[in-house]
């Protein structure tokens, strides 16, 4: 069982701050590290791999600063983002460096049980050079898993998969969680995230903007003021029963349709289609407005 | 050492498609040295402008920078030096063990090709070749060194290590006779013309720089060399900004 604590972790590179003032704390089971592209999930990453000096901050794992002590890749497994291997060496072959470079003492038969685990077996005397991008992805994982390591780093470990490999890699982390490792992967895909994760860090600009479990993420998520666009027969007698109705807090004529912010998203699409046919107007068109990604994720930082 | 950082260099070295011009431009030196055999008959003046201004002055600096980047800038560049790297193996073992594959892969490529050559081209008693070898094993042993630690220190190895190789060696030393001094062939050279001992002026086989000196910044090059790679590689950073 290990831990990572991140204690006020800064870092920036010239001008750009890249994480600014993070500090959480990743103990066993999964983690998931949600955020847009950018949000500087994979500088955090490097910073808990030993990769990186925070520029302010300390991270340590079981108590040991991270930063320049090797030693601490007995205990780390790391599935990199980058998907450059050996190409010229066969996947096994690979897979038993790795081992030999951690002084294992049976290398072979620790490549072979994590081959096994990725299911890698059928493809291992293949050169790197001509798996598909899942295969790699798979030989990476067994890469990182070969020295059985108690704490598990992934850098966007679904990108580039298909379903299926999607799937796979899903039940393993989580069966790996279940063991008691620790397990963080990042992602900036929330239902990724909110299938395995037990834990979700949301980070945002660089902040680390929201702590919990999937209900709570699921929930500051939903539970913002949504915004709508409104096509009607009427907009301005529908702008006049939604707002005395209650159910938004704004109406908004002049952009020449009719926009409405509602602050609970249950209560207000259950509400607008009684209001129309109430007051007898047709709904032409009902669109979310803002329902990007990354302005969910801005929402959630500027709480 | 490590024999696994060693093993996956060398075949990280061989197995790409760049190593064929390993082959090829030796190739190309013990064919410009047969035909200065058939041309001039042997003359040894032929033999020393040819390993002087060709083999030693571009073929070397380059086979080295070919070298020296395929040991470890590629790894760095494409990202997949983080599988050595994320290991309990001290950096220090990386460096050695990538240094050593080096230089063997630039005694190999670059030294035994280039006595071969002067052999070819036109020798006495093989008093040129052994010279030769001893200022080309020099040679390659700063340069690859150099372009080692360049390798880890910047990502435009590549472009800086042919700027030094072109442009500071073959072409300002050739009209700035200060340059010269500083100037890893002229270093190595000095230890060729020790070598040859009378023979060196009669033959052209001449350095700027006395042979104590020469030595002495080889040495101070090649091990300040070891010293930046094993300390820009135990901070190397591994990430593009996100």
């Amino acid at each position: 069982m290990s831990t990572l604590v991140l204690d006020h972790v800064s870092r920036w590179y010239g001008n750009v701050v890249a994480a600014n003032d993070v500090t959480m704390t990743i103990g066993p089971g999964v983690t998931g590290l949600l955020g847009p592209n950018g949000a500087g999930k994979s500088t955090l990453i490097a910073m808990m791999g030993g990769f990186l000096a925070p520029s302010a901050g300390t991270v340590t794992l079981d108590g040991t600063a991270v930063w320049r002590h090797p030693e601490i890749y007995r205990t780390i497994g790391l599935v990199p983002e980058a998907e450059a291997m050996y190409d010229m060496v066969t996947g096994w072959e690979f897979v038993v460096a790795n081992a030999r470079l951690h002084r294992l003492p049976d290398p072979k038969g620790a490549a072979r049980a994590a081959l096994e685990t990725v299911e890698m077996m059928h493809a291992k005397d293949r050169d790197i050079g001509t798996y598909s991008k899942g295969m790699k992805q798979r030989i990476k994982m067994a890469t990182a898993l070969v020295h059985d390591p108690s704490v598990l780093l992934l850098d966007e470990p679904f990108n580039g998969m298909d379903p299926r490999q999607r799937l796979h890699l899903m039940d393993l982390l989580r069966f790996l969680g279940e063991q008691g490792r620790t397990v963080l992967f990042s992602s900036h895909i929330l239902e990724e995230v909110e299938e395995i994760a037990g834990t979700i860090e949301v980070l945002v600009a660089g902040r680390h903007a929201a702590s919990g479990d999937f209900r709570r993420i699921r929930r500051l998520m939903t539970e913002r003021p949504h915004q709508y666009t409104i096509h009607s027969s009427d907009d301005r007698r529908l702008a006049a029963a939604i707002i005395a109705d209650g159910s938004a807090d704004t109406v908004d004529l002049t952009s020449g349709n009719l926009a409405v912010q509602a602050p609970d998203l249950g209560v207000f699409v259950h509400a607008l289609p009684r209001l129309a046919r109430d007051s007898g107007i047709r709904l032409l068109e009902v669109s979310p407005a803002d329902e990007s990604l990354e302005s969910v994720f801005a929402y959630l930082v500027a709480r | 050492m490590n024999p696994v950082v060693m093993n996956l260099t060398l075949r990280g070295l061989l197995g790409r498609r760049r190593a064929v011009l390993l082959v090829l431009l030796p190739l190309l030196l013990l064919l410009l040295a047969g035909l200065v055999r058939w041309a001039s008959g042997g003359d040894l003046t032929n033999t020393v402008l040819l390993t002087n201004e060709f083999a030693l002055g571009t073929l070397l600096p380059l086979m080295c920078l070919l070298i020296g980047v395929g040991v470890i800038g590629t790894e760095i560049d494409d990202g997949s030096i983080v599988y050595l790297l994320s290991k309990p193996v001290p950096r220090r073992t990386i460096i050695w063990s990538k240094l050593v594959v080096a230089w063997g892969a630039a005694l190999l490529f670059a030294v035994l090709p280039l006595v071969a050559a002067v052999e070819i081209s036109g020798d006495e008693d093989a008093r040129l070749g052994l010279a030769y070898g001893v200022t080309a094993a020099l040679a390659a042993l700063a340069y690859t060194t150099v372009f080692v630690a360049l390798s880890v220190v910047s990502r435009n190895a590549v472009i800086i290590g042919l700027l030094y190789a072109l442009l500071w060696e073959t072409v300002l030393g050739g009209y700035v006779p200060g340059v010269r001094n500083v100037s890893v062939r002229q270093w190595a050279l000095a230890a060729g013309e020790r070598t040859l001992g009378d023979r060196a002026d009669l033959w052209g086989v001449t350095s700027d720089v006395s042979f104590t000196a020469a030595l002495l910044l080889l040495a101070v090059t090649t091990i300040g060399a070891i010293v930046l790679a094993v300390r820009r590689l135990q901070t190397l950073r591994l990430t593009t900004g996100d």
